[in-house]
């Protein structure tokens, strides 16, 4: 009902905060980032035990809260499903959408949103029960497939099978919680979500070791942050606070030697932690915005492996998300 | 009006002081604010989606949706439009509307007389029934109705199966499919002669049972004409319509109609819980007549079932349709739970997967409220009418 009253809202009053500036002035106002996150998916957007959040995604946000007002602790974060995410944003419910969510044209194009890079390069597979004896995603004709509604996963997979003339049942459920729980009560042959999410939901499973992904990855679902078109200020802030991330690890800036790496002579270093030049003022923030990321949740690589990587209940390997000059896809424009 | 119009000029010579002219003023001005608002609403709205470059408009209608329905009543695929999704989902949203509503009327009636029976038993068992199943939340029970029972459900190769011809598995119920060869129409146009003729043969015996008092087994007669006369066409052309037996091959049955669980959960738990309502309804219709009518039936000689079938229940439904009216429109609208489970209704196909792969929230809230308050405005439009009709039997 609450996302009900935010799309009226939006059709009566639509917010006039997209001009530049206004967002990240109306955020340093209210004193708080309110950031929407996925909230069921271990690895992006999860509240532990203890209520505080925890995944890639959400570090994103602490990023940016931390570059804004040094405190990555100033983030309120709104759980949202993939079928209300879009409408969230649109209607200024939240101030940026890092919800695992794709990357494609007409999102980019057409709902009011901007994508300001990606945070994760995934691609979207199939988990099974083993005892299906299945082993390719070719096999899966005639198949009952259960699938969240409002993903680029629905779609993908709907293109998989017409391609390969196969047929196929959906069963389309709101969020990935009942999605997963109908598979898991056997009303579906197969679960297909992006491959993260499939292995951090088969840890939910009642028996994980029953259940296998198979190989296929059947797109590209580059997965980033996006926020409302038309602030170009506020999209540069959380854009360059993505590739800040990034460009601290290739240069080996992590959360223990920040301090030590402020002594380096290299101007490079010196440049990105805001000793030379004036990169965070241009941003609209203050120069030690970089300082203020990496001690608040490190640098790319480290926030991954805490998040969904070796140190993460998930393991998943680093693979295309490694950094270009170590055979993976995450670049970033150098910060000068 | 006409009058004062007349007399007033004359009387007060103002127009400020004119009724009329007042009136007119005040219901222009009114008009005037209305459309203003709403076209400030509107033009604002458009706007800003304007600036933020939101699409707008119904260009998507015709565009492909790109995503697969687990239940089409009418050809669709993933290459289909969303106008053909839009259908797609209305008629799930009829369909399970209005089974809904034929079963919880049916269930309805009977929970109610059995409140009210003498017999103990039968009396506790209905109010039991009533009792929880009306203040239980009605997802609650959506959810019990889809998990608890599917999960006790056998995976399809394991499937129940009823001598063969149906199948009962975790993927739904899979029963024979009746495929339609020439002269299927011949004998569709025997049933609707069977029904017409049972309408005919039921005035006839009415008016000789007025004329001579003998009473025709009308019912009895009915029943033959509806399923006899079928039947007889049926065999004379050799058995046109052929069915076709579940099978199973690969993961699933790839022949045989399949009735997917959402919609069996999404029905039982929608006709269970409307019916409770409708008992109470039906209850306190009954109790609304006079008891005196039911003591002047039986000092007639008439028997209890008659007495409730031709004296009661006729002044009941006068008491009983405009609230039933209401239960109805709730049922068509509680569908929309359909979303918890996956069934795809109106809501979850058109507000839900359309809304989110167009981003066009606007548009589609207001064809969703368009489309539900349309389904409501004709089924209370159809049960006033009935009201009507039975309102005008009073004496």
């Amino acid at each position: 009902m609450k996302r009900f009253a935010s799309m009226l809202a939006l059709g009566l009053v639509v917010c006039a905060q997209s001009a530049s500036g206004q967002t990240l002035k109306a955020v340093t106002d209210r004193g708080m980032l309110n950031c929407g996150a996925n909230g069921t998916l271990a690895g992006f957007g999860l509240p532990d035990a203890q209520g505080k959040w925890t995944g890639l995604d959400v570090d994103v946000c602490r990023a940016v809260a931390a570059a804004i007002f040094n405190d990555a602790n100033k983030v309120k974060f709104v759980p949202l499903s993939a079928k209300d995410r879009f409408t969230a944003l649109q209607s200024g419910e939240v101030d940026v959408l890092v919800r695992n969510t794709t990357w494609t044209s007409s999102r980019d194009t057409s709902l009011g949103l901007n994508f300001t890079g990606v945070d994760y390069y995934d691609g979207q597979g199939f988990m099974v029960r083993k005892a299906l004896k299945v082993n390719s995603a070719l096999e899966l004709g005639d198949a009952s497939v259960c699938v969240q509604q409002g993903t680029t996963t629905e779609l993908n997979l709907a293109d998989f099978f017409h391609a390969h003339n196969m047929k196929l049942k959906t069963v389309t459920f709101a969020t990935a919680n009942e999605a997963v729980k109908a598979y898991d009560a056997g009303r579906c042959d197969a679960y297909t979500t992006d491959a993260s999410g499939l292995y951090a939901e088969r840890l939910r499973l009642a028996n994980s070791n029953d259940h296998i992904v198979l190989p296929e990855i059947i797109s590209k679902e580059p997965l980033g942050p996006a926020v409302r078109h038309g602030d170009d200020q506020w999209f540069d802030v959380v854009k360059w606070t993505l590739f800040a991330l990034i460009n601290a690890e290739d240069l080996g800036i992590t959360k223990g030697n920040v301090d030590e790496m402020m002594k380096s002579p290299s101007p490079e270093i010196r440049r990105v932690l805001g000793l030379e030049g004036n990169s965070g003022e241009s941003l609209g923030l203050t120069n030690d915005w970089v300082v203020r990321i990496v001690k608040a949740v490190g640098n790319y690589g480290e926030m991954f492996e805490n998040d969904v990587g070796a140190n993460s209940p998930l393991k998943i390997e680093r693979g295309l998300n490694k950094l270009w000059s170590k055979g993976g896809l995450q670049y970033a424009p150098p910060i000068r | 009006m006409v009058d004062i119009a007349e007399r007033a000029p004359r009387e007060r010579g103002s127009l400020l002081t004119n009724p009329l002219a007042r009136s007119i003023f005040i219901q222009a001005t009114l008009l005037v604010l209305v459309i203003g608002a709403g076209w400030y609403f509107y033009e604002n709205a458009r706007a800003n989606l304007a600036a933020q470059r939101i699409a707008t408009g119904l260009g998507f209608w015709n565009n492909t949706a790109g995503f697969g329905i687990s239940q089409t009543l009418i050809p669709y695929s993933e290459t289909s439009t969303y106008g053909r999704a839009f259908v797609v989902g209305l008629l799930n949203t009829l369909l399970v509307a209005g089974l809904g509503i034929v079963f919880a009327t049916a269930l309805g009636f009977l929970v109610g007389v059995a409140r009210l029976s003498k017999n103990w038993l039968i009396a506790k068992v209905a109010e039991v029934y009533v009792e929880v199943i009306r203040n239980l939340p009605l997802l609650f029970q959506i959810l019990f109705w889809y998990l608890a029972v599917l999960s006790t459900l056998p995976s399809p190769r394991q499937s129940f199966s009823f001598f063969g011809l149906a199948f009962v598995n975790n993927r739904g119920l899979v029963v024979p499919e009746p495929i339609f060869n020439e002269g299927s129409g011949a004998v569709g146009i025997a049933f609707l002669a069977g029904l017409a003729l049972a309408v005919i043969v039921r005035y006839w015996a009415r008016a000789r049972q007025m004329r001579t008092g003998q009473i025709y087994p009308a019912g009895r007669t009915a029943l033959a004409l509806i399923f006899g006369l079928p039947l007889l066409v049926y065999l004379v052309l050799g058995a046109p319509i052929r069915f076709d037996l579940p099978e199973l091959k690969g993961l699933n049955f790839s022949t045989g109609l399949r009735i997917i669980p959402e919609f069996i959960a999404l029905l039982l738990a929608l006709s269970t819980y409307t019916a409770a309502f409708i008992a109470e309804i039906v209850r306190a219709g009954i109790l609304a007549v006079n008891k005196g009518q039911t003591e002047a039936a039986y000092s007639l000689g008439l028997p209890p079932g008659l007495t409730l079938r031709l004296v009661v229940v006729p002044q009941a439904l006068r008491v009983i349709i405009p609230p039933l009216t209401s239960q109805y429109l709730n049922l068509t609208k509680n569908s929309s739970l359909a979303v918890a489970i996956g069934y795809p209704d109106f809501f979850a196909l058109f507000a839900g997967t359309t809304l989110n792969q167009t981003g066009q929230a606007i548009e589609i809230i207001a064809l969703t409220m368009a489309v539900y308050l349309a389904i409501s405005l004709i089924t209370s439009g159809l049960m006033n009418f009935y009201n009507r009709r039975v309102a005008l039997v009073e004496r």
